[in-house]
Protein backbone atom coordinates (compact mmCIF):
# COMPACT_ATOMS: atom_id res chain seq x y z
CA UNK A 1 0.00 0.00 0.00
CA UNK A 2 2.20 2.82 -1.21
CA UNK A 3 0.23 5.83 -2.37
CA UNK A 4 1.62 8.82 -0.59
CA UNK A 5 1.84 12.46 -1.50
CA UNK A 6 5.58 11.95 -1.34
CA UNK A 7 5.40 9.44 -4.20
CA UNK A 8 3.17 11.84 -6.07
CA UNK A 9 5.70 14.67 -5.64
CA UNK A 10 8.60 12.42 -6.60
CA UNK A 11 6.79 11.45 -9.77
CA UNK A 12 6.47 15.15 -10.54
CA UNK A 13 10.22 15.52 -10.23
CA UNK A 14 10.68 16.87 -6.70
CA UNK A 15 13.99 15.54 -5.45
CA UNK A 16 13.86 13.05 -2.59
CA UNK A 17 15.38 14.16 0.71
CA UNK A 18 15.55 10.71 2.25
CA UNK A 19 16.13 7.57 0.21
CA UNK A 20 16.19 4.35 2.20
CA UNK A 21 17.06 1.23 0.31
CA UNK A 22 16.56 -2.21 1.83
CA UNK A 23 17.56 -1.05 5.30
CA UNK A 24 18.13 -3.76 7.86
CA UNK A 25 19.13 -3.06 11.45
CA UNK A 26 19.87 -5.58 14.16
CA UNK A 27 19.98 -4.33 17.73
CA UNK A 28 21.28 -6.72 20.30
CA UNK A 29 20.24 -10.02 18.81
CA UNK A 30 16.84 -8.93 17.59
CA UNK A 31 16.18 -7.44 14.20
CA UNK A 32 14.82 -3.92 14.75
CA UNK A 33 14.20 -2.96 11.12
CA UNK A 34 13.51 -5.52 8.40
CA UNK A 35 14.32 -4.73 4.79
CA UNK A 36 12.77 -1.27 4.74
CA UNK A 37 12.71 0.87 1.59
CA UNK A 38 11.11 4.30 1.34
CA UNK A 39 11.59 7.69 -0.31
CA UNK A 40 10.53 10.98 1.18
CA UNK A 41 10.16 14.14 -0.90
CA UNK A 42 11.26 17.65 -0.01
CA UNK A 43 8.89 19.90 1.87
CA UNK A 44 6.64 17.16 3.24
CA UNK A 45 5.66 16.40 6.80
CA UNK A 46 5.83 12.68 7.28
CA UNK A 47 4.43 11.14 10.41
CA UNK A 48 6.15 7.99 11.57
CA UNK A 49 3.57 6.01 13.49
CA UNK A 50 3.42 2.70 15.19
CA UNK A 51 3.28 1.10 18.63
CA UNK A 52 6.22 1.61 20.96
CA UNK A 53 9.11 -0.69 20.23
CA UNK A 54 8.24 -1.02 16.54
CA UNK A 55 11.51 0.51 15.35
CA UNK A 56 10.59 4.18 14.95
CA UNK A 57 13.54 5.49 16.91
CA UNK A 58 15.91 3.02 15.25
CA UNK A 59 14.76 4.21 11.84
CA UNK A 60 15.24 7.84 12.87
CA UNK A 61 18.68 7.16 14.27
CA UNK A 62 19.60 5.46 11.00
CA UNK A 63 18.54 8.60 9.16
CA UNK A 64 20.62 10.94 11.33
CA UNK A 65 23.48 8.46 11.14
CA UNK A 66 23.95 7.44 14.76
CA UNK A 67 22.77 3.87 14.26
CA UNK A 68 25.02 1.08 13.04
CA UNK A 69 23.08 -0.47 10.18
CA UNK A 70 23.43 -4.12 9.26
CA UNK A 71 22.57 -3.89 5.58
CA UNK A 72 21.07 -1.55 3.05
CA UNK A 73 21.68 2.16 2.58
CA UNK A 74 20.26 5.43 3.81
CA UNK A 75 20.87 8.49 1.64
CA UNK A 76 19.95 11.93 2.93
CA UNK A 77 20.07 15.00 0.66
CA UNK A 78 22.25 13.03 -1.74
CA UNK A 79 24.85 12.02 0.87
CA UNK A 80 25.19 8.85 2.95
CA UNK A 81 23.37 9.35 6.26
CA UNK A 82 25.55 10.83 8.99
CA UNK A 83 28.32 11.99 6.66
CA UNK A 84 30.10 15.26 7.38
CA UNK A 85 28.26 17.57 4.91
CA UNK A 86 24.92 16.54 6.44
CA UNK A 87 25.73 17.44 10.02
CA UNK A 88 24.94 21.10 9.42
CA UNK A 89 21.76 20.37 7.45
CA UNK A 90 19.95 17.80 9.56
CA UNK A 91 18.36 18.75 12.87
CA UNK A 92 17.66 15.88 15.24
CA UNK A 93 15.63 15.88 18.39
CA UNK A 94 16.02 12.64 20.35
CA UNK A 95 13.12 11.17 22.25
CA UNK A 96 14.35 12.08 25.71
CA UNK A 97 14.91 15.79 26.05
CA UNK A 98 18.70 15.83 25.78
CA UNK A 99 19.50 19.17 27.31
CA UNK A 100 21.77 20.08 30.18
CA UNK A 101 19.68 20.43 33.32
CA UNK A 102 22.22 22.60 35.08
CA UNK A 103 22.17 25.23 32.34
CA UNK A 104 19.56 27.86 31.50
CA UNK A 105 17.41 27.41 28.39
CA UNK A 106 19.18 30.21 26.59
CA UNK A 107 22.59 28.68 27.37
CA UNK A 108 21.51 25.28 26.14
CA UNK A 109 20.25 26.64 22.85
CA UNK A 110 23.27 28.92 22.42
CA UNK A 111 25.54 25.96 23.05
CA UNK A 112 23.94 23.99 20.24
CA UNK A 113 23.92 27.12 18.08
CA UNK A 114 27.69 27.35 18.55
CA UNK A 115 28.12 23.68 17.69
CA UNK A 116 26.25 24.28 14.44
CA UNK A 117 28.22 27.47 13.76
CA UNK A 118 25.21 29.77 14.26
CA UNK A 119 25.11 32.99 16.28
CA UNK A 120 23.06 33.90 19.34
CA UNK A 121 20.38 35.55 17.20
CA UNK A 122 19.57 32.13 15.74
CA UNK A 123 19.33 30.84 19.31
CA UNK A 124 16.88 33.58 20.28
CA UNK A 125 14.80 32.89 17.17
CA UNK A 126 14.65 29.19 18.02
CA UNK A 127 13.57 29.90 21.61
CA UNK A 128 10.93 32.23 20.26
CA UNK A 129 9.72 29.59 17.82
CA UNK A 130 8.98 27.10 20.60
CA UNK A 131 7.30 29.76 22.75
CA UNK A 132 9.80 29.76 25.59
CA UNK A 133 10.84 33.41 25.36
CA UNK A 134 9.32 34.14 28.76
CA UNK A 135 11.38 31.40 30.38
CA UNK A 136 14.63 31.85 28.52
CA UNK A 137 16.67 32.39 31.68
CA UNK A 138 15.07 29.51 33.59
CA UNK A 139 17.23 26.58 34.62
CA UNK A 140 16.34 23.53 32.54
CA UNK A 141 16.30 21.33 35.64
CA UNK A 142 13.32 23.31 36.93
CA UNK A 143 11.20 23.05 33.79
CA UNK A 144 8.08 20.97 33.31
CA UNK A 145 8.15 17.99 30.98
CA UNK A 146 6.57 19.87 28.11
CA UNK A 147 8.90 22.82 28.53
CA UNK A 148 11.91 20.52 28.49
CA UNK A 149 10.67 18.95 25.27
CA UNK A 150 10.33 22.38 23.74
CA UNK A 151 13.78 23.45 24.91
CA UNK A 152 15.16 20.30 23.31
CA UNK A 153 13.22 21.10 20.13
CA UNK A 154 14.73 24.58 20.08
CA UNK A 155 18.19 22.98 20.13
CA UNK A 156 17.26 21.10 16.94
CA UNK A 157 15.61 24.10 15.24
CA UNK A 158 18.57 26.35 15.89
CA UNK A 159 20.65 24.97 13.01
CA UNK A 160 17.98 26.03 10.48
CA UNK A 161 18.14 22.60 8.89
CA UNK A 162 16.90 21.23 5.57
CA UNK A 163 15.66 18.11 7.28
CA UNK A 164 14.23 17.93 10.77
CA UNK A 165 14.00 14.54 12.43
CA UNK A 166 11.84 14.78 15.55
CA UNK A 167 11.36 11.81 17.81
CA UNK A 168 8.03 12.18 19.61
CA UNK A 169 8.19 15.97 19.97
CA UNK A 170 4.65 16.35 21.31
CA UNK A 171 4.70 13.81 24.13
CA UNK A 172 3.42 15.34 27.34
CA UNK A 173 2.24 18.57 25.76
CA UNK A 174 -1.17 20.05 26.31
CA UNK A 175 -3.53 20.20 23.31
CA UNK A 176 -3.11 23.95 22.78
CA UNK A 177 0.64 23.68 22.64
CA UNK A 178 0.43 20.66 20.40
CA UNK A 179 -1.69 22.59 17.94
CA UNK A 180 0.80 25.47 18.11
CA UNK A 181 3.72 23.20 17.40
CA UNK A 182 1.99 21.53 14.48
CA UNK A 183 1.24 24.95 13.06
CA UNK A 184 4.94 25.70 13.27
CA UNK A 185 5.79 22.42 11.60
CA UNK A 186 3.48 23.41 8.75
CA UNK A 187 5.15 26.79 8.44
CA UNK A 188 8.54 25.09 8.35
CA UNK A 189 7.38 22.63 5.70
CA UNK A 190 6.04 25.47 3.55
CA UNK A 191 9.45 27.10 3.65
CA UNK A 192 10.89 23.95 2.10
CA UNK A 193 12.04 22.08 5.19
CA UNK A 194 11.30 18.38 5.27
CA UNK A 195 10.03 17.00 8.54
CA UNK A 196 9.93 13.47 9.83
CA UNK A 197 7.95 13.34 13.05
CA UNK A 198 7.32 10.22 15.07
CA UNK A 199 4.39 9.72 17.35
CA UNK A 200 2.51 6.86 18.88
CA UNK A 201 -0.80 8.67 19.11
CA UNK A 202 -2.89 8.33 16.00
CA UNK A 203 -4.79 11.58 16.49
CA UNK A 204 -1.71 13.43 15.36
CA UNK A 205 -1.65 11.52 12.11
CA UNK A 206 -4.20 13.82 10.51
CA UNK A 207 -1.81 16.71 10.79
CA UNK A 208 0.79 14.99 8.63
CA UNK A 209 0.89 15.11 4.86
CA UNK A 210 2.08 11.54 4.75
CA UNK A 211 2.13 8.61 7.10
CA UNK A 212 4.64 5.86 7.56
CA UNK A 213 3.01 3.05 9.47
CA UNK A 214 5.40 0.66 11.16
CA UNK A 215 4.99 -2.48 13.15
CA UNK A 216 7.64 -4.89 14.47
CA UNK A 217 10.30 -3.35 12.28
CA UNK A 218 8.24 -3.66 9.10
CA UNK A 219 6.93 -0.75 7.09
CA UNK A 220 3.22 -1.47 6.62
CA UNK A 221 2.26 1.55 4.58
CA UNK A 222 3.43 4.89 3.23
CA UNK A 223 0.20 6.69 2.54
CA UNK A 224 -1.72 9.96 3.00
CA UNK A 225 -4.24 10.06 5.85
CA UNK A 226 -7.18 10.49 3.44
CA UNK A 227 -6.07 7.65 1.27
CA UNK A 228 -5.70 5.46 4.36
CA UNK A 229 -9.32 6.13 5.28
CA UNK A 230 -10.50 5.41 1.75
CA UNK A 231 -8.63 2.16 1.40
CA UNK A 232 -9.66 0.78 4.76
CA UNK A 233 -13.14 2.25 4.81
CA UNK A 234 -12.64 3.44 8.37
CA UNK A 235 -13.39 6.95 9.54
CA UNK A 236 -10.95 7.05 12.43
CA UNK A 237 -7.28 6.65 11.68
CA UNK A 238 -6.89 4.51 14.77
CA UNK A 239 -9.24 1.91 13.34
CA UNK A 240 -7.66 2.24 9.92
CA UNK A 241 -4.27 1.46 11.39
CA UNK A 242 -5.67 -1.57 13.21
CA UNK A 243 -7.28 -2.82 10.05
CA UNK A 244 -4.00 -2.53 8.18
CA UNK A 245 -2.25 -4.48 10.93
CA UNK A 246 -4.89 -7.20 10.71
CA UNK A 247 -4.53 -7.30 6.98
CA UNK A 248 -0.76 -7.60 7.13
CA UNK A 249 -0.82 -10.32 9.77
CA UNK A 250 -3.40 -12.22 7.73
CA UNK A 251 -1.24 -11.97 4.62
CA UNK A 252 1.91 -13.13 6.36
CA UNK A 253 1.04 -15.24 9.40
CA UNK A 254 3.67 -15.58 12.09
CA UNK B 1 34.73 23.98 46.20
CA UNK B 2 37.00 22.37 43.66
CA UNK B 3 39.24 25.44 43.81
CA UNK B 4 39.47 25.80 47.55
CA UNK B 5 39.55 22.25 48.87
CA UNK B 6 43.21 21.52 47.98
CA UNK B 7 44.34 24.71 49.71
CA UNK B 8 42.34 23.80 52.78
CA UNK B 9 43.78 20.30 52.86
CA UNK B 10 47.31 21.61 52.60
CA UNK B 11 46.58 24.01 55.43
CA UNK B 12 45.23 21.11 57.43
CA UNK B 13 48.46 19.22 56.79
CA UNK B 14 50.46 22.23 57.89
CA UNK B 15 48.82 22.11 61.29
CA UNK B 16 49.14 18.33 61.39
CA UNK B 17 52.91 18.59 61.05
CA UNK B 18 53.19 21.68 63.25
CA UNK B 19 54.30 19.86 66.38
CA UNK B 20 56.24 17.07 64.69
CA UNK B 21 59.92 17.57 65.56
CA UNK B 22 62.23 17.76 62.55
CA UNK B 23 65.60 16.09 62.81
CA UNK B 24 68.46 17.94 61.13
CA UNK B 25 69.46 16.50 57.74
CA UNK B 26 66.06 14.92 57.14
CA UNK B 27 63.59 16.82 54.94
CA UNK B 28 60.71 17.93 57.08
CA UNK B 29 57.50 16.00 56.84
CA UNK B 30 55.28 18.85 55.78
CA UNK B 31 57.47 19.80 52.83
CA UNK B 32 57.50 16.24 51.60
CA UNK B 33 53.76 15.67 51.95
CA UNK B 34 52.87 19.06 50.54
CA UNK B 35 54.94 18.43 47.42
CA UNK B 36 53.15 15.15 46.76
CA UNK B 37 49.77 16.69 47.32
CA UNK B 38 50.44 19.71 45.13
CA UNK B 39 51.40 17.55 42.21
CA UNK B 40 48.97 14.69 42.53
CA UNK B 41 45.82 16.45 43.69
CA UNK B 42 45.04 17.69 40.16
CA UNK B 43 45.33 14.14 38.81
CA UNK B 44 42.94 12.93 41.46
CA UNK B 45 40.34 15.67 41.16
CA UNK B 46 40.34 15.97 37.39
CA UNK B 47 39.98 12.24 36.95
CA UNK B 48 36.95 12.19 39.18
CA UNK B 49 35.30 15.21 37.59
CA UNK B 50 35.87 14.30 33.95
CA UNK B 51 34.91 10.67 34.32
CA UNK B 52 31.58 11.61 35.87
CA UNK B 53 30.85 14.51 33.51
CA UNK B 54 31.61 12.43 30.44
CA UNK B 55 29.66 9.46 31.75
CA UNK B 56 26.67 11.77 32.14
CA UNK B 57 27.10 13.00 28.59
CA UNK B 58 27.13 9.43 27.36
CA UNK B 59 24.21 8.23 29.44
CA UNK B 60 21.92 11.22 28.96
CA UNK B 61 22.23 11.09 25.18
CA UNK B 62 23.74 14.56 24.91
CA UNK B 63 26.93 13.00 23.57
CA UNK B 64 25.04 11.27 20.77
CA UNK B 65 23.27 14.51 20.00
CA UNK B 66 26.48 16.52 20.02
CA UNK B 67 28.00 14.02 17.62
CA UNK B 68 25.21 14.66 15.10
CA UNK B 69 26.41 18.27 14.89
CA UNK B 70 29.41 19.37 12.78
CA UNK B 71 31.65 19.16 15.87
CA UNK B 72 34.66 16.92 15.37
CA UNK B 73 35.59 14.36 17.99
CA UNK B 74 39.03 15.81 18.54
CA UNK B 75 37.47 19.26 19.03
CA UNK B 76 35.29 17.81 21.74
CA UNK B 77 38.25 16.24 23.53
CA UNK B 78 40.36 19.36 23.10
CA UNK B 79 37.51 21.40 24.56
CA UNK B 80 37.23 19.07 27.52
CA UNK B 81 41.02 19.11 27.93
CA UNK B 82 41.25 22.91 27.90
CA UNK B 83 38.18 23.55 30.04
CA UNK B 84 39.33 21.23 32.79
CA UNK B 85 42.95 22.22 32.20
CA UNK B 86 42.05 25.84 32.96
CA UNK B 87 40.11 24.78 36.04
CA UNK B 88 43.14 22.80 37.14
CA UNK B 89 45.43 25.77 36.48
CA UNK B 90 43.32 28.04 38.68
CA UNK B 91 43.21 25.38 41.36
CA UNK B 92 46.97 24.83 41.18
CA UNK B 93 47.66 28.57 41.29
CA UNK B 94 45.60 29.00 44.44
CA UNK B 95 47.14 25.94 46.06
CA UNK B 96 50.69 26.95 45.16
CA UNK B 97 50.15 30.48 46.51
CA UNK B 98 48.80 29.07 49.77
CA UNK B 99 51.64 26.59 50.09
CA UNK B 100 54.58 28.72 49.06
CA UNK B 101 53.64 32.09 50.55
CA UNK B 102 51.28 31.47 53.39
CA UNK B 103 52.52 28.18 54.79
CA UNK B 104 56.20 28.60 54.09
CA UNK B 105 56.48 25.54 51.86
CA UNK B 106 59.81 25.44 50.07
CA UNK B 107 61.39 23.53 47.21
CA UNK B 108 64.98 23.57 46.02
CA UNK B 109 63.76 23.96 42.44
CA UNK B 110 61.52 26.66 41.06
CA UNK B 111 57.83 26.70 42.11
CA UNK B 112 57.03 27.16 38.41
CA UNK B 113 58.00 23.56 37.79
CA UNK B 114 55.76 22.32 40.56
CA UNK B 115 52.97 24.25 38.85
CA UNK B 116 53.83 22.80 35.43
CA UNK B 117 53.84 19.25 36.77
CA UNK B 118 50.49 19.88 38.45
CA UNK B 119 48.97 20.98 35.11
CA UNK B 120 50.45 18.02 33.22
CA UNK B 121 49.01 15.74 35.89
CA UNK B 122 45.63 17.41 35.53
CA UNK B 123 45.61 16.75 31.78
CA UNK B 124 46.57 13.14 32.49
CA UNK B 125 43.64 12.96 34.90
CA UNK B 126 41.31 14.37 32.22
CA UNK B 127 42.56 11.83 29.67
CA UNK B 128 42.18 8.86 32.02
CA UNK B 129 38.78 10.12 33.17
CA UNK B 130 37.43 10.48 29.64
CA UNK B 131 38.71 7.02 28.81
CA UNK B 132 37.27 5.35 31.91
CA UNK B 133 33.88 6.98 31.40
CA UNK B 134 33.45 4.69 28.39
CA UNK B 135 33.45 1.64 30.65
CA UNK B 136 31.02 2.93 33.24
CA UNK B 137 27.32 2.48 32.73
CA UNK B 138 26.27 4.75 35.58
CA UNK B 139 27.80 7.59 37.56
CA UNK B 140 28.01 5.16 40.42
CA UNK B 141 30.31 2.91 38.41
CA UNK B 142 32.31 5.90 37.23
CA UNK B 143 33.15 6.82 40.83
CA UNK B 144 34.33 3.27 41.45
CA UNK B 145 36.99 3.63 38.79
CA UNK B 146 38.70 6.02 41.14
CA UNK B 147 40.01 3.35 43.56
CA UNK B 148 40.62 1.02 40.64
CA UNK B 149 42.67 3.33 38.44
CA UNK B 150 44.06 6.00 40.73
CA UNK B 151 44.68 4.24 44.05
CA UNK B 152 47.17 1.61 42.77
CA UNK B 153 49.03 4.32 40.93
CA UNK B 154 49.42 6.39 44.07
CA UNK B 155 50.43 3.39 46.17
CA UNK B 156 52.96 2.14 43.65
CA UNK B 157 54.30 5.61 42.87
CA UNK B 158 56.47 5.40 45.96
CA UNK B 159 54.63 7.59 48.42
CA UNK B 160 54.54 5.06 51.22
CA UNK B 161 57.30 2.62 50.27
CA UNK B 162 60.10 3.90 48.02
CA UNK B 163 59.92 2.19 44.65
CA UNK B 164 63.43 0.77 44.96
CA UNK B 165 62.38 -1.19 48.06
CA UNK B 166 59.40 -2.85 46.39
CA UNK B 167 59.55 -6.44 45.11
CA UNK B 168 60.76 -6.60 41.51
CA UNK B 169 57.39 -7.41 40.03
CA UNK B 170 55.75 -4.45 41.77
CA UNK B 171 58.56 -2.18 40.68
CA UNK B 172 57.91 -3.27 37.11
CA UNK B 173 54.24 -2.43 37.41
CA UNK B 174 55.19 0.82 39.01
CA UNK B 175 57.50 1.54 36.05
CA UNK B 176 54.59 1.54 33.60
CA UNK B 177 52.35 3.78 35.68
CA UNK B 178 52.38 7.46 34.82
CA UNK B 179 51.90 8.63 38.41
CA UNK B 180 55.32 7.12 39.32
CA UNK B 181 56.96 9.50 36.86
CA UNK B 182 54.90 12.43 38.05
CA UNK B 183 55.99 11.83 41.62
CA UNK B 184 59.63 11.32 40.66
CA UNK B 185 59.62 14.60 38.75
CA UNK B 186 58.15 16.37 41.79
CA UNK B 187 60.80 14.89 44.07
CA UNK B 188 63.52 15.96 41.66
CA UNK B 189 62.20 19.51 41.66
CA UNK B 190 61.95 19.40 45.43
CA UNK B 191 65.56 18.30 45.88
CA UNK B 192 67.53 20.02 43.11
CA UNK B 193 67.76 23.73 42.35
CA UNK B 194 68.22 23.06 38.62
CA UNK B 195 65.75 21.18 36.45
CA UNK B 196 67.35 17.75 36.18
CA UNK B 197 67.37 15.55 33.11
CA UNK B 198 65.37 12.95 35.01
CA UNK B 199 62.69 15.51 35.80
CA UNK B 200 62.48 16.56 32.13
CA UNK B 201 62.23 12.94 31.03
CA UNK B 202 59.55 12.28 33.62
CA UNK B 203 57.48 15.28 32.58
CA UNK B 204 57.68 14.16 28.95
CA UNK B 205 56.62 10.63 29.91
CA UNK B 206 53.60 11.94 31.80
CA UNK B 207 52.65 14.21 28.89
CA UNK B 208 52.99 11.25 26.54
CA UNK B 209 50.72 9.15 28.75
CA UNK B 210 48.16 11.97 28.87
CA UNK B 211 48.20 12.16 25.07
CA UNK B 212 47.80 8.39 24.71
CA UNK B 213 44.88 8.42 27.16
CA UNK B 214 43.20 11.24 25.22
CA UNK B 215 43.65 9.41 21.91
CA UNK B 216 42.25 6.19 23.37
CA UNK B 217 39.35 8.24 24.73
CA UNK B 218 38.77 9.62 21.22
CA UNK B 219 38.49 6.06 19.98
CA UNK B 220 35.67 5.41 22.45
CA UNK B 221 33.62 8.32 21.09
CA UNK B 222 31.62 6.71 18.34
CA UNK B 223 29.21 8.58 16.14
CA UNK B 224 27.46 5.32 15.33
CA UNK B 225 26.39 3.02 18.10
CA UNK B 226 24.51 -0.29 18.01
Amino acid sequence: MMTSSSDELLRRGVEPVIVIDHLRVIRGKRPAVHDLSVQIARGTITGLLGPSGCGKTTLMRSIVGTQIVTAGSVTVLGHPAGSAPLRRRVGYMPQDPTIYDDLRIVDNVRYFATLYGMDSRAADAAIDAVGLSDHRTALCGNLSGGQRTRASLACALVCQPDLLVLDEPTVGLDPVLRADLWEQFNTLAKSGITLLVSSHVMDEADRCGDLLLMRDGHLLAHITPDRLREETGCTSLEEAFLSIIRRSTAAAPG
Amino acid sequence: MMLLVPSLIITLMYFMFQNVPTRPGVPNGFNNACLILLGLFPLFVMFLITSITMQRERASGTLERILTTPLRRLDLLAAYGTAFGIAAAVQATLTCITAFWVLGFDTAGSPVWVFVIAIVNAVLGVGLGLLCSAFARTEFQAVQFMPLVIAPQLLLAGIIVPRALMPDWLEWISNVMPASYALEALQQVGAHPELTATAVRDIIVVMGCALVALCLAAATLRRRTP
